[in-house]
């Protein structure tokens, strides 16, 4: 009986996800139709984790899996899957501080979210975050930081996008382990989110399908 | 006759340890001399405060305060962070000015920055700081990789030690390459087995890296004799040190140190009896690493940085599998000989609340960050003195009557019957200093138990 690849990977099902890929694959499926699924099957894990049924490691494991499961099924592909995005997000931990743990979570539900998501990693100079805004046109950038010297290089950013004639183009959220509404304030950004689902929140708020 | 350490209880081993920290020593293992009698009362107000808020026995003449600060004083003195791991005199100075500056009731010390050179001298990759990987005026931040690799479990379950001279060490510091050809010096056995395991030394690598530890060593040296002599100052002037040392949650060791939090976390699916037996074996390790710092010292307080226990990080269900056992192992096993652990809640750990009560009365310090304080309050807080909770973010942005407004409440909701200390609740860097003294001042304004 062939299981249900989507139940099986947001069940974290390792090997069971493997063992129905390789069958799938090897009767000649359609190997957009796997992705499909996975993609389906991590998005069950957003849920559990806005549910607060999954936790980070259970995140981690999920995205091993779907690793696992794209270098499977790639050699197969001869067209590449277009889905449609519900829109575009800069996103990046600000000048001067590298933690990457917070802002990879808040990419990651953003992405089985629906958005397309252009990660620019850490200690992101400001003027990288308005390269970034001009050549996507994203309405929406988030900011995140660990460090309270983030407070200055958010508010740098904010700045930096306000001279650059774009602030009325995007929002801005800003997130991380100590940042607040007062900060917000400090930094002018447009609203703080306290975790990964509220981001997803404000961003589907900002774009309209909230 | 007194008795000796080793026939006391747990119970005379803490008494021991705080009455040692009451009656401090210079450098030199002669009697501390005070700058003057009031200093010497000071000294003696501020630590008889701190421990009976620790002990709960009775109440202290009032709520104490602390600052624990990661890189602001270096800030509140103009100077950078660079410069503080870089010139040692100014890194003291502007320690010392936190404390004359603001008087809190501990010196958290000036060894936060650390000597910059040592870093330089043997290539540290674990971190990158000021002028290395970050810019000159940011702290100090991890850089998280699988320094141990997803195999390598049984290696470090069969030799630790082994495991972090010969494996280890090599990968996180790029001067001590060396380590990798050393022989395990458990063979050092009769005289057969002598010249054979000497010949690494002899070989260029191992020398190489033999050169970069002396020159390590050295600077390290004179690092240290800064800071003691700092130290000892404050001291002088009626302000007390905080931490004997630092020990850590097995968790931590295997997710901060050597796997990263991918590494952990994926470990805890993929071999989870091996992170449970490899934490099982770091345990006694991290209890002689308290014990010693402890006794070495003088003081009882062990500090614990606490990472990825918090709440968010895992389930509550996965903390008490994988998190909460070793950690409670480590604090009982330092508990037995007398030191106060000093977990830092990093975070929030308010779901964790429950769960981590299961402790003795009286026998550790915590410090809560974001954590819910009248949960914490009812929960933990009926067995252990908490401190912190004033948030970072109000320090660097808000104002001194918001500050104020906030440890008046925490007074309120936290500090009835004893235990609790008024703090910061995360080390920070940037604040005002305006904030941080209302902080201290509202802490001594309201705080006095009647």
């Amino acid at each position: 009986m062939a299981k249900d690849l989507v139940k099986t990977l947001a069940d974290l099902k390792e090997q069971d996800v493997m063992e129905i890929v390789k069958s799938r694959l090897s009767a000649s499926e359609d190997p957009l139709k796997i992705l499909e699924d996975a993609r389906k099957g991590m998005e069950i894990v957003g849920q559990r984790f806005a549910s607060s049924e999954y936790f980070i490691p259970d995140l981690v494991y999920s995205g091993e899996i779907l690793k696992a499961v794209t270098e499977l099924v790639k050699p197969k592909l001869t067209k590449t899957a277009e889905s449609k995005k519900l829109g575009k997000i800069v996103f990046g931990t600000v000048a001067g501080d590298i933690h990457d743990i917070g802002k990879d979570i808040v990419v990651f539900m953003l992405d089985v979210n629906g958005f397309e998501v252009h990660d620019l990693g850490v200690d992101v100079p400001v003027q990288k975050f308005v390269e970034k805004i001009k050549e996507t046109g994203a309405p929406i950038v988030g900011l995140s930081g660990f460090l309270t010297l983030a407070f200055d290089s958010m508010k740098e950013t904010v700045e930096a996008i306000k001279a650059a004639g774009l602030r009325d183009k995007v929002k801005v959220m800003i997130g991380g382990g100590q940042m607040s509404d007062e900060v917000k304030n400090y930094t002018g950004a447009d609203a703080y989110g306290k975790d990964a689902m509220a981001g997803v929140s404000l961003a589907k708020k900002w774009i309209g399908v909230g | 006759m007194e008795k000796k350490l080793e026939e006391m209880t747990s119970d005379e081993k803490q008494e021991e340890l705080f009455a040692r920290w009451m009656a401090p020593k210079d450098p030199e293992g002669n009697d501390l001399k005070f700058q003057s009698p009031q200093a010497e009362k000071a000294y003696k107000d501020r630590t008889t405060r701190i421990k009976d808020a620790i002990q709960m026995k009775k109440l202290p003449d009032r709520v104490p305060v602390f600052i624990i600060p990661n890189f602001f004083p270096v800030y509140n003195a103009g100077f950078t962070p660079r410069e503080a791991m870089y010139d040692y005199d100014k890194c003291c100075m502007a320690f010392k000015k936190l404390v004359m500056d603001f008087a809190p009731d501990v010196n958290p010390g000036a060894v936060a920055p650390g000597p910059g050179k040592v870093y330089d001298i043997l290539d540290y990759k674990l971190y990158s700081w000021p002028g290395h990987g970050v810019s000159p005026n940011f702290s100090y931040q991890a850089n998280e990789g699988e320094y141990m690799k997803a195999d390598e479990y049984d290696a470090l379950i069969d030799d630790p030690s082994n495991f972090f001279s010969n494996t280890y060490l090599p990968r996180v510091f790029g001067a001590l390459e060396g380590f990798k050809m050393l022989p395990t010096l458990t063979g050092i056995l009769e005289i057969y087995g002598v010249a054979f395991n000497f010949i690494p030394f002899g070989l260029p690598p191992a020398q190489a890296t033999y050169k970069s530890l002396f020159e390590a060593g050295a600077e390290a040296l004179k690092w240290a004799g800064a800071m003691g002599a700092s130290n000892t100052e404050i001291s002088a002037a009626g302000f007390p040190g905080l931490w004997a040392g630092f020990t850590k949650a097995p968790f931590d060791v295997i997710g901060d140190t050597l796997r990263g939090t991918r590494g952990v976390f994926l470990d805890m699916y993929r071999q989870p009896a091996k992170l449970l037996e490899a934490m099982d074996r770091i345990t006694p390790i991290m209890i002689k690493m308290g014990v010693g710092a402890a006794k070495m010292n003088g003081q009882p307080l062990v500090f614990m940085p606490l990472h990825k226990g918090a709440d968010g990080f895992m389930s509550d269900e996965q903390f008490k599998k994988f998190y909460w056992p070793t950690f409670r192992k480590v604090m009982m096993g330092l508990i037995a000989e007398g030191v106060v652990p000093n977990p830092a809640a990093e975070g929030r750990w308010t779901t964790r609340l429950e769960i981590v009560q299961d402790l003795p009365k009286g026998k550790t310090l915590w410090m809560m960050d974001h954590s819910d304080m009248a949960k914490a309050k009812k929960t933990l807080g009926k067995v252990a003195c908490m401190y912190g909770n004033v948030p970072s973010d109000l320090l660097a942005v808000g104002t001194p009557q918001q500050i104020e407004d906030y440890v008046k409440k925490l007074i309120d909701i936290a500090s009835k019957g004893g235990g609790y200390i008024v703090s910061n609740g995360a080390f920070f860097d940037r604040a005002k200093a305006e904030n941080v003294r209302a902080m201290v001042d509202s802490a001594k304004k309201y705080g006095v138990y009647k």
